[in-house]
């Protein structure tokens, strides 16, 4: 089992490094360069002054240095200052050192952010957190409805029940988040005036029911569906087994065949499908964090990448990539944990 | 200015009349489809199931809007009438300014809600299907061998795959999608390796079967290659020589970036179809018989993969609509007047505090298209079952 996790980790470890190396080619082209260099510029300066801003930070020397810069492994040189000679500080806002230095992410400096001004690990965790909160919430709806109506589903196959909940589940997965925010919006806030249509304030002022129940329900609504579909398959599988149709036969009543013979057998396949929601609640944040103005992870991604914001863009992949290769392991760590039958080789 | 309205009711019938030719259409095909519902295999066997022909009826609802767009649409996508700037829903169109009803009302800049709702469906009837098969075939493509020889190349390809399923797809938009990156050969570079794709995958499929009976083999692989080509060649190069198959730079890139997020699922899918098929007595008997592990991928193995793929394909162009939907809401990619839904819904949902009815439609429209695929597929899937 031990040598199964180093394994997992080390391919981890490779994922991340090859990603991160796609991700770095792809914000270094050309156009993406000239449109951070002119992000940090005046308005008006000219292709020189954006060619000298651009060598004089360092985006023009060879791509393997600078990828090995911002991994840690090539030291990271100061400027130039070209009327003095002495070396200055690269971004002065975000106290980067004067001095040659490894500074990258293998020595946990993940950069500095050109569009906020703060290093990057300043701005990344306060919006971490803050998606860590609205996560926690949207799981907390999400996973015991979505188990709630799988199981009532499929308890009885075909049955009304069973039928009605069925068009529930799949009208909520043919909703992505964008369809069920406006509709909800328009339903809550704008007719009945019950719930606030934006979550701005909760990054100020705190969460609470007004500001935040919008986006938990329209990011719970799409996953809903498919946790509900997958717990249903496995219910219905799990009600035609031997052992249940014993256990009614011996005169045990329906309710606790169902809560104490199959539940426990039925969850084993949910659970992995719970873990394998993460990359696709990944985008539902990005797009419910913009859609309700919150400042998390999701609403930092999309202005890292709209401004071409290099360190910050890379630090969001890493993240995000992490999260979700993590969660896979967890995932199988976990069904093998929970179902005996199945032993890691 | 106070615009004249018409009322509710009357909003409604004539919404439903002016989709006359959808409904015509849908009555035909369908009509036809259900008195010889017998002999028409799987997609007959759909008319035996309430889902199946709700989730047809839906189907076939938004591809003969799409394709009858010019008739249904009382107006032009992008074209304004100033006075009906937010008009409510069945606004009239004063005589002066060419005359006629905003069914669903006039958006921000005094479009018609309606009719871009219906020239909508074209762009995502369009994209969604076409690039899903293209994942379909790119997925296969790879899928096959990865499954069928396991070992290094299953190893290097899931690897691959597994890489870009781990990487969320919204980022991989914003970084192939951005409109800087027409400038660079990127998105020509993967155009040019996804469209090889389907080429190498029809040339495979004919060489293996007539390898033996070189006058079908040299027609077809001739056939192949001069239409993959010349579709290739305007598509890719955008230089076709008789200048009817040509694409717009943005839809290409965009084009591109769905089946690169798409193609790893198919591949999942294919290689675990293959290693289980793989293990049947009729794939022992080729091999035994002496047959090329790429006839028996293609002629022994896919099509008693079939099932499966038909299911996730439908599924999975729900999905593609979903993404094209996320693109088209971020604003990337898509011309920012271009009636496509995502960009409607991006468009309305800004203004949702002070008018409303712009975001309906393209919210609705989506919503069912994606599960009217939803239910076909659930109706497939079933019948499959039932063999």
């Amino acid at each position: 089992m031990l040598q199964f996790i180093l394994r997992r980790l080390g391919i981890m470890a490779l994922t991340m490094l090859c990603l991160t190396v796609v991700v770095f080619f792809l914000i270094s082209l050309e156009p993406n360069l000239k449109k951070l260099a002119i992000s940090q510029t005046e308005s008006r300066a000219t292709q020189e002054q954006l060619e000298s801003w651009l060598q004089r930070n360092g985006y023009r020397q060879n791509f393997f240095v600078r990828y090995g810069q911002w991994l840690g492994v090539v030291k990271k040189q100061p400027n130039i200052d070209a009327s003095t000679g002495k070396a200055v500080s690269r971004f002065v806002f975000c106290d980067e050192p004067d001095v040659a230095t490894y500074s990258g992410i293998l020595q946990g400096d993940f950069g500095c952010s050109t569009k906020f001004r703060v290093p990057v690990a300043q701005k990344l965790l306060p919006a971490l957190g803050a998606t860590g909160i609205l996560m926690f919430w949207v799981m907390v709806t999400m996973v015991p409805v979505a188990l709630l109506i799988g199981i009532l589903a499929g308890m009885r196959e075909g049955s009304r029940t069973d039928r009605t909940l069925s068009a529930v589940s799949i009208m909520t997965t043919a909703t992505p988040e964008y369809v069920s925010g406006v509709i909800f919006s328009v339903i809550f806030a704008s007719w009945l005036g019950w719930l606030n249509g934006s979550a701005a304030s909760a990054t100020t002022q705190g969460v609470n029911f007004y500001n935040f129940t919008l986006p938990v329900m329209t990011m719970a609504v799409y996953g809903i569906g498919y946790i509900a579909r997958m717990t249903r398959a496995s219910m219905v599988e799990v009600m035609t087994q031997q052992y249940i149709r014993t256990a009614r036969l011996k005169g045990l009543s329906f309710r606790s065949v169902v809560i104490k013979h199959a539940l426990r057998n039925a969850l084993i396949a949910p659970f992995t499908v719970i873990m394998l929601q993460f990359p696709w609640l990944l985008t539902g944040v990005v797009i419910v964090e913009t859609m309700f103005r919150y400042q998390g992870f999701g609403y930092t991604l999309v202005e890292a990448a709209s401004n071409n914001d290099i360190d910050l863009l890379l630090a969001c992949s890493l993240v995000s990539v992490f999260v979700v290769l993590f969660t896979q392991l967890l995932s199988d760590i976990g069904y093998a944990y929970l179902n005996p039958r199945i032993r890691v080789q | 200015m106070n615009l004249e309205q018409i009322g509710t009711l009357q909003i409604i019938v004539s919404s439903v009349g002016r989709f006359w030719p959808v409904w015509l259409a849908i009555a035909m095909v369908m009509g036809t489809s259900f008195l010889y519902r017998k002999k028409l295999g799987l997609y007959g066997q759909l008319y035996e199931t309430n889902v199946g022909l709700l989730g047809l009826a839906i189907c076939f609802f938004w591809l003969f809007t799409a394709v009858f767009s010019s008739v249904i649409a009382p107006y032009d996508p992008i074209s304004q009438i100033a006075v009906m700037k937010d008009a409510l829903p069945g606004s009239v169109v004063p005589e002066g300014s060419g005359g006629g009803v905003y069914l669903f009302g006039g958006d921000k800049l005094s479009r018609d809600v309606f009719s871009r709702m219906v020239y909508g469906s074209q762009i995502v009837l369009i994209i969604a299907p076409a690039a899903t098969l293209f994942a379909l075939m790119v997925g296969a493509t790879l899928g096959l061998p990865a499954g069928y020889y396991g070992g290094k190349i299953d190893t290097l390809l899931s690897f691959l795959a597994n890489m870009v399923l781990a990487f969320p797809v919204i980022l991989l938009f914003y970084l192939l999608v951005t409109p800087g990156i027409m400038d660079t050969p990127v998105p020509y570079v993967m155009a040019g390796v996804f469209f090889l794709f389907p080429i190498i995958f029809f040339c495979a499929l004919f060489y293996t079967r007539f390898k033996n009976r070189p006058d079908r083999l040299y027609l077809l692989l001739g056939l192949t290659i001069l239409l993959g080509g010349w579709v290739y060649l305007g598509l890719v190069f955008n230089a076709d020589p008789l200048g009817i198959v040509s694409i717009d730079p943005n839809q290409l890139n965009i084009f591109i970036a769905v089946v690169f997020a798409s193609s790893p699922g198919v591949f999942r899918i294919v290689r675990g179809l293959v290693m289980d098929i793989k293990t049947r007595d009729y794939v022992a008997a080729a091999q035994t018989r002496g047959e090329t592990p790429w006839y028996i991928m293609l002629w022994e193995v896919l099509p008693n993969a079939r099932g499966p793929l038909i299911v996730d394909t439908c599924l999975r162009i729900g999905y593609t609509t979903i993404l094209l939907g996320t693109l088209g809401y971020f604003g990337l990619g898509l011309a920012p007047e271009s009636p496509d839904w995502g960009t409607a819904i991006k468009d309305a949902s800004r203004l949702l505090r002070t008018t409303i009815h712009p975001a309906l439609p393209p919210t609705i429209a989506l919503m069912s298209f994606v599960l009217g695929l939803n239910l076909l597929a659930d109706a497939l899937r079933e019948q499959s079952l039932k063999d």
